[in-house]
């Protein structure tokens, strides 16, 4: 049986220390499967970002532990687990962070050119996916000559140009309208999951709960429910 | 590596505004620093212009000689002293001092008067007129050609003039290597000539020159000249004194320092504050860098190489921006006292190094302390 692509197990997060304590995740475990969109979804401070940032190499949990692809994750040194995070991970943050002095291209281009790929080879490559995305002819604009939908498209450019396996996507139609955000996630549906690839999503956005396979229901920093609608789990 | 320098290149370049306003800072503190500095060196220079052009590797004076033109008569027998040393292979006479020139429409000059011994002429100067044999002849001067030769009138060969009362006559035209601090002309004539215009004391000799049979006989002379109660000094040495007491007895060099450090304060104040603005209005955009794979040295490179080519563009503006306006100035006042040297130069490079560095560290420190996570959490 393949691995998960994320196995996190019995997870904790708190902050401060004694009275002051308070937990954010608390013993969480769950697992996330190649070839399938996972939503964790819940109300703010559920403890859903925080999950995220444990599961994608970010944050240090306080108890517990993340298998991604069988390595155990925060075994790893800082410069193992940025390297890990370059080559595992993709992301797409909620509020895109592209760089608005760098043209579209560039900004697609940056985790090549941290891997140390050379500058035009890296262009190349970050043209073909912003092909993929529809953005070719937007390449040498910055973004703030894109509309916000667009920047979205260039951002997930960027999280899958340099192939990795799990992609994380924070909050990504939090900006959008209805309908720029379902076509969002009916581009990555179609045209960036695949089965080498797991892709979670954190929202609280129900108009586009139709495209997750599973939905990991968090609240008080513990899951309360997972609701299945492609796996046979639960 | 590259890669990342180019995309720091980019983020720095494209950013107009505070690119511009780095490049003023830095610009602008080297420009004062190497302005203030060669402005120091030029008037050091000029102190010890005398020294520089009559050339003697070893000067005898009194103990308490600060500078050429502080002279204190030394005595006869001091001369005969000095030629009987070991080591010693010749020793002349010079004598230094003031003359009063009366111009033919009436006014006066205050003018510089160098004797040289009579039997060597050791010190003359170049002549660019004139022949040099023709100092004997009766009242015979040679004017140095400098940016204040036309305050004599922009004499010719053969013109007349009073000096201290007596009358002068131009029998040569010389160039020298550097002309005097206090913006008077040079006058050279014979040492026997100018003890006789010139008031002077029981003793006349200003200085004794000598020239060592070897470098090595130098520390002998220097030794056996204290015995006698005087001093020797080398060339170096006595351009050193000179350039010490305008450093440290005058104040010039205080203030000098003063502007340096104030310079300073400007460069880094402007710098610093804007390249601190230029990392904080980034710093989401490192943290999602981080978040994304960048190391900890990545972001360092991309920090340094982003200071270091602003102090480097900035070092080079500040170079050019002196160097254009000390060649404007030079043309407007030809003694205008400036001297750009590598010691300016290598002392703004240090301190603009240093503005790089302490802009950079701060910076650093605050990339570096930015987690991941703040990212996630907006």
């Amino acid at each position: 049986m393949p691995a998960a692509a994320i196995d996190a197990q019995a997870l904790s997060k708190w902050f401060g220390e004694g009275p002051t304590r308070t937990y954010a995740v608390r013993e969480v475990s769950f697992e996330a499967r190649f070839d399938e969109i996972l939503y964790i979804v819940g109300p703010s401070g559920s403890g859903k970002t925080t999950l995220l940032s444990m599961i994608s190499g970010i944050l240090r949990p306080s108890t517990g532990r993340v298998m991604v692809k069988g390595i155990d994750l925060w075994s790893l040194s800082a410069d193992r687990l940025a390297d890990f995070r370059l080559n595992t991970v993709g992301f797409v943050f909620q509020d895109y962070h592209l760089f608005p002095r760098l043209t579209t291209v560039e900004n697609v281009a940056i985790p090549l050119i941290l891997k140390k790929r050379d500058w035009n080879g890296s262009l190349a490559e970050a043209m073909r996916y912003l092909e993929i995305v529809g953005l070719k002819d937007r390449a040498q604009l910055v973004p703030v000559k894109l509309s916000i939908g667009e920047q979205q498209r260039v951002a997930i450019a960027r999280a899958i140009v340099s192939g990795p396996d799990i992609l994380i996507f924070d909050e990504p139609t939090a900006s959008l309208d209805g309908d720029t955000g379902r076509r969002i996630m009916e581009f990555v549906k179609r045209d960036v999951l695949n089965e080498h690839r797991c892709i979670v999503v954190v929202t609280h956005d129900n108009r586009i709960f139709e495209y997750a396979d599973r939905i990991l229901r968090m609240e008080d920093g513990r899951i309360t429910r997972v609701d299945g609608m492609k796996s046979d789990e639960e | 590596m590259i890669g990342i320098l180019r995309i720091a290149y980019r983020l720095l370049v494209n950013d107009k505004g505070k690119f511009a306003a780095l490049l003023v800072g830095v610009t602008f503190a080297v420009f004062l620093m190497i302005f203030v500095t060669s402005m120091f060196a030029g008037i050091l220079n000029k102190s010890s212009a005398t020294i520089i052009n009559i050339g003697a590797t070893v000067w005898v004076m009194d103990r308490s000689v600060n500078t050429p033109q502080n002279t204190i008569p030394v005595p006869d027998y001091l001369l005969d002293a000095v030629r009987s040393i070991a080591g010693v292979k010749y020793a002349v006479p010079l004598y230094s001092g003031m003359g009063l020139v009366k111009l033919r429409n009436g006014s006066y000059q205050t003018a510089s008067v160098l004797g040289l011994d009579d039997t060597s002429l050791f010190g003359r100067p170049e002549l660019v007129e004139g022949r040099i044999e023709d100092i004997y002849a009766e009242n015979g001067f040679i004017v140095v050609k400098d940016e204040e030769f036309p305050k004599l009138g922009n004499p010719q060969l053969g013109t007349e003039f009073e000096i201290n009362d007596n009358r002068g006559r131009i029998v040569g035209i010389a160039k020298v290597t550097s002309s005097g601090l206090f913006g008077v002309p040079t006058l050279y004539t014979t040492f026997r000539r100018a003890i006789l215009y010139i008031p002077s004391m029981r003793y006349t000799i200003s200085y004794i020159l000598v020239e060592p049979k070897d470098s090595t006989a130098i520390p002998s002379i220097k030794r056996e000249v204290a015995l006698l109660g005087y001093e020797a000094l080398t060339k170096e040495e006595f351009m050193r004194r000179t350039s010490d007491f305008y450093k440290y007895q005058t104040g010039i060099g205080t203030n000098i320092l003063l502007m340096t450090v104030i310079s300073f304060i400007v460069g880094l104040s402007i710098s610093g504050q804007t390249f601190y603005t230029f990392i904080l209005e980034n710093l989401e955009r490192f943290g999602a860098l981080k978040a994304i794979g960048a190391k900890g040295s990545d972001l360092i490179y991309m920090i340094l190489f982003q200071t270091g080519f602003t102090a480097l563009l900035g070092y080079g503006l500040g170079i050019g921006l002196s160097a254009i306006l000390i060649a404007l100035a030079k043309l407007r006042l030809p003694d205008y006292a400036s001297l750009m040297t590598f010691g300016n130069l290598g002392l703004a490079l240090v301190m603009v190094l240093l503005i790089a560095s302490i802009s950079s560290y701060i910076a650093v420190r605050k990339v570096l302390r930015i987690e991941p996570f703040d990212i996630f959490r907006g």
